[in-house]
């Protein structure tokens, strides 16, 4: 590949890939598809038997987050928080994360990605998928309206996943640096740590 | 020694999500992993069902709107002696049959089809390869040829019987000299597969060598009416190998809807060979692989399992969908 006029090696990467020892020219490299070699059948059969599995625990979560007020309570910004968005930015950029009481709701860049993520892009790609569907288009004509067409919905349903892969990179990068073990036992056990000044542990 | 443990680091990442897809895959090839790979289709299966009565309808569209090119897709040339003689008369002698589970079978030619009570539309077609487009068709409702002919209450199925040979039993498609096997991956690596071949070789039932001056265009993509071209050759040898020929089916719940019909024209004109000639399913609420082209024989039966590989269709046995609704 060639930018300007620098030029990468991207075998491996981008556009040539190895099939059981051939190389082949394809878009997205072997080791990062399922399944590894170029079978469209089988590949919509893996992406339908998990859509169902994200729309149905996705159902189940955006109900119940909204009907708990669970959604509002935690993803929600705080005035306090809205006011100190510069703070939050400056804090993340150097890497610092919040200890003790304010280590106990999640932080203001935090809240609003989570919102994306949550009532934007996975809604947004769900319904953009089954705007592909020619069966729903009949169903739900006004579906593929929504989204200007089926091939606009085609982009959208392909940008959206494109942006949830880049937030779970993002996301599962700050776990690590943000205090892998803390984290890893809070999501696991609720026992978290909020870190040395109090040196207090909550439930 | 930190460059070498984030080497190892990145390896060890690499190393364990190669595994994890590996196993995925070999998952994938187990008779329990093909099982359950099926729950998808069958979910959006019978929720789809849920969604729609056989009579809900696809989109229609205006006028203005139909594509300047219909993409021919799959086959564009069938390699069949038969069909090429079929074609060679612009189909005057091609007879449709219907047979199977029907109180009375039929046989129609293309003028007692035109004869028929028709429907028109303008649809849009979507492949499974991501692509669409917009094309009126016009045809026979098939519901209109089960009413002539008299469903039997076995009746489950509609299965499309079509004159294009993909490839050979045992041995895919051979290039001249048999050394290169060329196996279909999906619809679009048919096309490009026939006019590489078309180009250069025997590609299949066609009477291998007399016909090769005709077969070249092959090549020819533009979706222009082609009828009348590549004549069949008679004293070609006879082909003993066995052909695998294209085929789908549906069920009642989408041969009775309105909008499935078997379509002759197509935006006003007579179907070009390209695009399924002489006639080809429009099934509007699923995918471009279920619409059938070149369709002789349309057989009612109450199972798919003699069919193929028992899975429904040409794609089906080969691991795409029966149900294509998305």
């Amino acid at each position: 590949m060639t930018v300007g006029s620098h030029s990468f090696d991207t075998t491996g990467v981008l556009g040539l890939s190895r099939e059981g020892g051939t190389a082949v020219d394809r878009a997205f490299p072997a080791w990062a598809t399922l399944p590894a070699d170029q079978d469209l059948a089988t590949g919509r059969r893996w992406h339908f038997l998990f859509a169902w599995l994200l729309v149905i625990n996705g159902a189940v979560y955006l109900l119940y987050g909204l009907f708990s007020g669970q959604l509002r309570r935690r993803l929600i910004p705080d005035g306090d928080q809205i006011r100190d968005f510069a703070g939050s930015v400056k804090e993340h950029l150097l890497l610092r994360f919040p200890e003790g009481e304010e280590a106990k709701r999640y932080n203001v860049i935090q809240k609003l990605t989570y919102l994306v993520v949550v009532l934007g892009l996975l809604p947004a790609m769900v319904l953009a998928g089954l705007a592909m569907s020619p069966g729903v288009d009949a169903a739900w004509p006004w579906l593929p309206e929504l989204f200007g067409g089926r091939q606009s919905a085609r982009s959208i349903h392909f940008i959206a996943a494109g942006l949830l892969v880049l937030f779970v990179v993002v996301h599962v990068l700050l776990v690590l640096v943000s205090g892998l073990v803390n984290n890893m036992r809070g999501m696991l056990t609720g026992w978290f740590s909020l870190g040395r000044p109090e040196k207090e542990t909550v439930r | 020694m930190i460059l070498h443990r984030r080497k190892l680091l990145t390896a060890g990442a690499g190393l364990a999500g190669t595994a994890l897809l590996g196993g995925c895959d070999r998952f994938a090839g187990t008779e329990t992993g093909r099982r359950t790979l099926k729950v998808g289709e069958d979910a959006n299966l019978f929720v789809q069902r849920l969604l729609m009565s056989p009579a809900t309808l696809a989109r229609e569209y205006p006028a203005a709107m139909i594509s300047p090119w219909f993409k021919p897709n799959g086959t564009i040339d069938p390699p069949d002696r038969d069909f090429r003689a079929l074609a060679a008369k612009k189909f005057a002698d091609f007879k449709l049959t219907v047979d199977g589970l029907v109180q009375t079978p039929l046989s129609l030619s293309l003028a007692d089809l035109r004869g028929l009570p028709a429907r028109t539309q303008i649809t849009r077609h979507d492949c499974v390869e991501g692509w669409s487009c917009i094309g009126q068709w016009s045809g026979v409702p098939l519901a209109e040829l089960l009413t002539r002919a008299g469903l039997k209450p076995q009746a489950r199925y509609a299965v499309f019987h079509c004159a294009d040979t993909l490839e050979y039993a045992g041995g895919g498609l051979e290039g001249g000299d048999g050394a290169s096997l060329w196996r279909p991956e999906h619809p679009g690596s048919v096309r490009d597969g026939m006019i590489q071949l078309a180009a250069a070789e025997d590609w299949g039932g066609a009477p291998p060598k007399a016909d090769k001056g005709t077969d070249d265009k092959g090549t020819d993509d533009k979706g222009t009416d082609d009828w009348g071209q590549g004549a069949p050759e008679p004293e070609a040898p006879e082909d003993k190998r066995t052909p695998i020929r294209y085929y789908e089916s549906i069920d009642l719940f989408d041969a009775v809807n309105p909008q499935t019909i078997l379509a002759y024209d197509l935006n006003g004109k007579p179907l070009p060979v390209s695009n399924g000639a002489p006639l080809r399913l429009r099934v509007e609420r699923q995918l471009g692989y279920k619409q059938a082209k070149y369709v002789m024989r349309v057989e009612l039966v109450d199972s798919l399992a003699g069919f193929g590989q028992g899975s429904g269709g040409y794609w089906e046995d080969r691991g795409y969908e029966w149900y294509a609704g998305i």
